[in-house]
């Protein structure tokens, strides 16, 4: 359902990885279909996936996964000037000042704090109004005090965008912030 | 255990690009020992025949009796050579010939060969040309187009050719070889009137016999050697030949160390890809109790193992490229080369394992020291405290190949400077460039801004590319365009009607006749200037003391030397200092002397020079010095005196004009009603010094071809050390909902401007050394060629293509999913 939260448990090797990637469409399933948004998503080619994802997925990873390349505003841009949307610029400056990083555009990841980066990975996220946000751990590699703030900005935004969020998880208590919990073993849902 | 890990790694790829530029370092230095090892054993082998006998005696005028006498006193063979240039007619042609006027006996070590006709076999002979008879080369009969058994002119003498000359053992590269051979009978020489005052002969003693008596006599002779009196023996056999050899190894072997440097840097980052790679699987065998010695021995043997099998490849490959360098030059090396000995192969092999022990030992050492934890904590990785010591053995393995190839401390040390301030330029306006090309690459669109963010982010590494590929393409680019260009500028600077003949020889009682000649065939007759023979024999009356000098300059000083006199001053020439013979120097008697020999043999205005003349001192104040246009191809002097000075002294005159092409039949007709006048053709000396040119280029250019391609693979190993790291990213990117063609684009932003910026500092480079060498060293404007600019860049385009390539192929073969799986 539009806007409703989800999160994915499951122990190691479970299967949640592949999930999410089969739902991003950065893998396809040797059987059955990925529907998003009454798009069959195992039916496109690769660049079709792409163009796909850039249109309604966002991102947010464990590992934050800045380029180190691009400053803040640069990486937050990114995904709309890959989307060819026009106003880039300001669209980015806005979702940084909504992270509460309005100070720090043009600063480069490795001059960022691990909760600063993953902040900028929300807001890239963000920035392209996706339908679906996936979440891969985001807070696996932030202590308990910044990863329980990011946590708070990732379900505020999600309501104020009235994104779907899918989110994988170690973390029960995170979990069950979300509307939903599927539990996964040895590759099938178990409940 | 090390050759499974080298085949292993082998296997993994990991080691492929070190080994590459191994084989590079050690093939273009192994081509060039091996090519320089021909030619100097060619040199050993050759050098009892060089001089045709075991001790020859070398004069520019004609030995007094005592010296023939006493050698055959002494029991040693004798023989007697005399040689000089002169034209030889056949029946419409003429030719300028190397004339060799020799005795019977000649030579007294080694042997010549003579065919019955031209293109005949040849075989050895023990005789020398019958009386009336001559030997001439392919070339002379050639020119001539006559035939053996025809005869051809000489002076005023008709001789018969008896022989095709196809060998002479003491054959060398000077002047008089560059002109074709006519051999004669030293008797037949009166007959031909050619040996008159002025000529310019070479007269020979030579000596052999029993290394005893031998000896002796060179002890004896050597004492009353007089001037212009020389003794040349083995030991100093045709020094200027092997000293001018030794140059030409010592420069070209500096310049495939170009080569070296570069592949240095390869070996460098793949070593260091290699260190990175291997930290997870050492720290596990730490881990399993494996000593941190032993790790290293392990290592170290792999590397050496591989530094061996690649120095051998390198070798083999420099071996067949010798035979490359030998073709572009065969045309000027006149002998058989022998096969080259194993020396170079071992210099080869010394070559790759310093490279290795410089520049792969550093960043392997760091590989000791990982700790047993990081198998637990990845973060853990290797100290990065061996960098200085990095550079440290870099830079003296690099100092120790220069020096050791330059022959000299001096010279190498000055080499490795001069490399590392053109490094150091070219790293300061590469990282400029690249820092600007970031920053220019924001305004554009996200592919080209990801591209050049990318360049920027790695601008340390990327100026190790671009360094490397310019410096590559500058020496090409300068040896394929910018050598030309000057060469033919140079030409161009030529007024149409400068003069391109020379006419050397003429005798007083001609001239009138001589010029009438030239009117009739209705060319303008040209100026005639005397010139008078004369020793240098006191400066400011000190007698000039020859035992302090250097061996070059004792030998220009100790030569007789061209004076001319004349009233007027020579319209080319320009009086710099002091004035021009006045009314009263005319008088008195004074010298003006031209701007470069008065720098070096320090006279200046008021000091007084004393000449030896026909054998009276010549004694006047220097009035003026003057600059001379030696580029103008007339009739320069060193030394003009007042024509009182000098007016009754037995003097030949010269003359240079102009002949336009198809005028040769006038050539012929003055060569024909005067015998003993020389005409040299500057134009045919100038284009045989061009064909010379062109293929030293041509063998240069191939040596820096080596550099070219180490360059490529530095950036192709640079492009390996941040491949992972690509891969992963260009996932991201994908992830994120980029196209396959917008991470290419991305890709090939990068890469393009990368070769662009190589390519265009090269160009630049080539064209600011062809202004700063037209500007001080021919002293003519510059035109810029702007074919340099468009192939700059484009060679560097074609460079980084196959890098372009290999990173996109890269890049894309991971899939997207990697981002959650390495997350």
């Amino acid at each position: 359902m539009s806007g409703e939260a989800i999160a994915i448990v499951g122990a190691s090797g479970s299967g949640k990885s592949t999930l999410l990637g089969l739902l991003a469409g950065l893998d396809v399933p040797t059987s059955g279909t990925v529907e998003i948004e009454g798009q069959d998503f195992s039916s496109l080619d690769e660049d079709g996936r792409a163009a796909m994802r850039a249109k309604l997925l966002g991102f947010v990873f464990q590992s934050f996964q800045l380029l180190p390349a691009l400053n803040a505003q640069e990486n937050v841009m990114l995904p709309l000037e890959l989307a060819g949307v026009s106003g880039a610029e300001q669209s980015a400056v806005a979702m940084l000042k909504r992270v509460g990083l309005g100070e720090r555009l043009h600063h480069y990841p490795k001059y960022l704090s691990g909760g600063e980066q993953q902040r900028v990975a929300l807001a890239r996220a963000f920035v392209v109004k996706p339908k679906l946000l996936l979440a891969d751990e985001p807070t696996g590699n932030l202590d308990a005090a910044t990863g329980s703030a990011v946590i708070d900005l990732l379900f505020e935004m999600n309501a104020e965008a009235g994104t779907t969020l899918v989110l994988v998880t170690h973390d029960e208590a995170l979990a069950h912030r979300c509307g939903r919990i599927i539990r996964l073993a040895a590759g099938s849902v178990v409940n | 255990m090390a050759f499974k890990m080298l085949a292993r790694d082998w296997r993994a790829g990991e080691l492929r690009v070190l080994a590459l530029a191994l084989v590079l370092a050690v093939t273009s230095v192994t081509s060039v020992g091996f090519f320089a090892d021909r030619i100097r054993q060619a040199i050993l082998r050759d050098a009892h025949q060089l001089l045709g006998a075991d001790v020859l005696l070398d004069a520019d005028h004609p030995w007094t009796a005592a010296i023939p006498d006493e050698i055959k006193r002494r029991g040693l063979a004798f023989a007697e050579v005399m040689s000089f240039v002169s034209m030889a007619r056949g029946e419409s042609a003429t030719q300028l010939s190397g004339v060799k006027a020799v005795s019977s006996g000649y030579p007294l070590r080694g042997k010549m060969r003579i065919a019955p006709a031209l293109n005949a076999p040849d075989e050895t002979t023990d005789g020398v040309p019958e009386p009336g008879t001559v030997w001439v080369d392919e070339r002379l009969a050639l020119a001539l187009e006559r035939k053996v058994g025809e005869n051809l002119q000489l002076g005023d003498a008709s001789l018969r050719i008896g022989a095709i000359l196809t060998l002479e053992p003491d054959r060398n590269g000077s002047f008089f070889n560059i002109a074709p051979r006519l051999m004669m009978r030293i008797e037949d020489l009166p007959a031909t009137g050619l040996v008159q005052n002025g000529s310019r002969i070479r007269y020979n003693l030579l000596a052999a016999g029993d290394s005893g008596p031998v000896n002796e006599f060179e002890i004896w002779v050597k004492t009353r050697l007089g001037r212009g009196e020389t003794l040349q023996s083995l030991e100093n056999a045709s020094p200027s030949v092997r000293q001018s050899i030794e140059r030409g190894e010592q420069f070209v072997g500096l310049t495939a160390l170009l080569a070296v440097i570069l592949a240095a840097v390869a070996v460098s980052l793949s070593t260091r890809r290699y260190t990175a790679r291997h930290l997870d699987a050492f720290a596990v065998m730490r881990c399993f109790g494996t000593r941190q010695s032993r790790l290293l021995a392990l290592s170290a043997c792999e590397f050496a193992i591989l530094g061996v099998v690649a120095s051998v490849i390198g070798c083999a490959l420099g071996f067949l490229a010798q035979y490359v360098i030998a073709a572009f030059v065969a045309q000027f090396v006149d002998a058989v080369l022998p096969t080259p000995s194993p020396l170079p192969a071992l210099q080869g092999l010394a070559v790759g394992m310093a490279l290795l022990l410089g520049f792969a030992l550093p960043p392997l050492l760091q590989l000791k020291n990982v700790p047993a934890l990081r198998v637990l904590r990845r973060d853990l990785g290797a100290p990065n405290e061996a960098a200085s010591l990095a550079w440290g053995l870099g830079l003296v393995v690099i100092g120790a190949l220069l020096v050791w190839q330059a022959g000299s401390v001096k010279l190498g040390l000055t080499v490795l400077a001069g490399f590392a301030l053109c490094f150091a330029v070219f790293g300061v306006l590469a990282y400029a460039s690249l820092r600007f090309a970031g920053r220019f690459g924001s305004a554009a669109g996200v592919t080209w801004r990801y591209g050049m963010a990318n360049l920027r982010r790695h601008a340390g590494a990327n100026t190790v590319q671009v360094l490397a590929l310019a410096l590559g393409l500058t020496a090409v680019l300068m040896l394929s365009f910018t050598l030309n260009d000057l060469i033919s500028t140079w030409e161009k600077k030529l007024p149409p009607d400068a003069p391109n003949r020379f006419l050397v020889n003429v005798q007083p009682a001609q001239i009138d006749d001589v010029q009438a000649l030239f009117r009739e065939a209705g060319i303008a007759a040209p100026a005639i200037y005397p010139m008078v023979r004369g020793r240098y024999v006191a400066h400011n009356g000190q007698p000039i003391n020859v035992e302090a000098m250097e061996e070059r300059e004792r030998r220009s000083v100790e030569r007789e030397f061209n004076l001319s006199f004349m009233e007027a001053q020579q319209p080319y020439n320009a009086v710099i200092e002091g004035r021009w013979f006045s009314p009263d120097d005319l008088r008195t008697g004074a010298f003006s002397v031209e701007e470069g020999m008065a720098k070096r043999r320090e006279w200046k205005v008021g000091d007084t020079l004393t000449w030896q003349v026909a054998g009276r001192n010549v004694t006047a104040p220097i009035t003026s010095i003057r600059r001379l246009d030696w580029d103008s191809m007339r009739a320069n002097f060193f030394v003009i005196a007042t024509p009182a000075l000098l007016a009754d002294a037995p003097a030949s005159f010269i003359s240079a004009f102009h002949l336009s092409e198809g005028r040769q039949a006038f050539a012929n007709s003055i060569s024909q009603r005067f015998p003993n006048l020389t005409l040299v053709d500057m134009s045919a000396i100038l284009k045989q010094a061009q064909v010379i040119i062109d293929r030293v280029v041509q063998a240069v250019r191939f040596v820096f071809l080596f550099a070219l391609a180490a360059g490529v693979l530095v950036l192709y190993s640079a492009l390996l050390a941040t491949q992972d790291e690509r891969a992963r990213e260009a996932a991201l990117m994908r992830a994120l909902g980029a196209s396959r063609s917008q991470i290419l684009a991305a890709q090939r932003a990068e890469f393009l401007m990368l070769g662009l910026l190589a390519g265009i500092l090269a160009a630049a480079s080539a064209t600011a050394i062809g202004w700063a060498i037209s500007r001080y060293v021919f002293d003519f404007p510059y035109q810029i060629n702007y074919l340099v600019g468009l192939a700059g860049p484009l060679a560097g385009l074609a460079c980084v293509a196959w890098n372009a390539r290999a990173g996109a192929r890269a890049a894309l073969n991971h899939p997207p999913l990697l981002v959650l799986r390495e997350a």
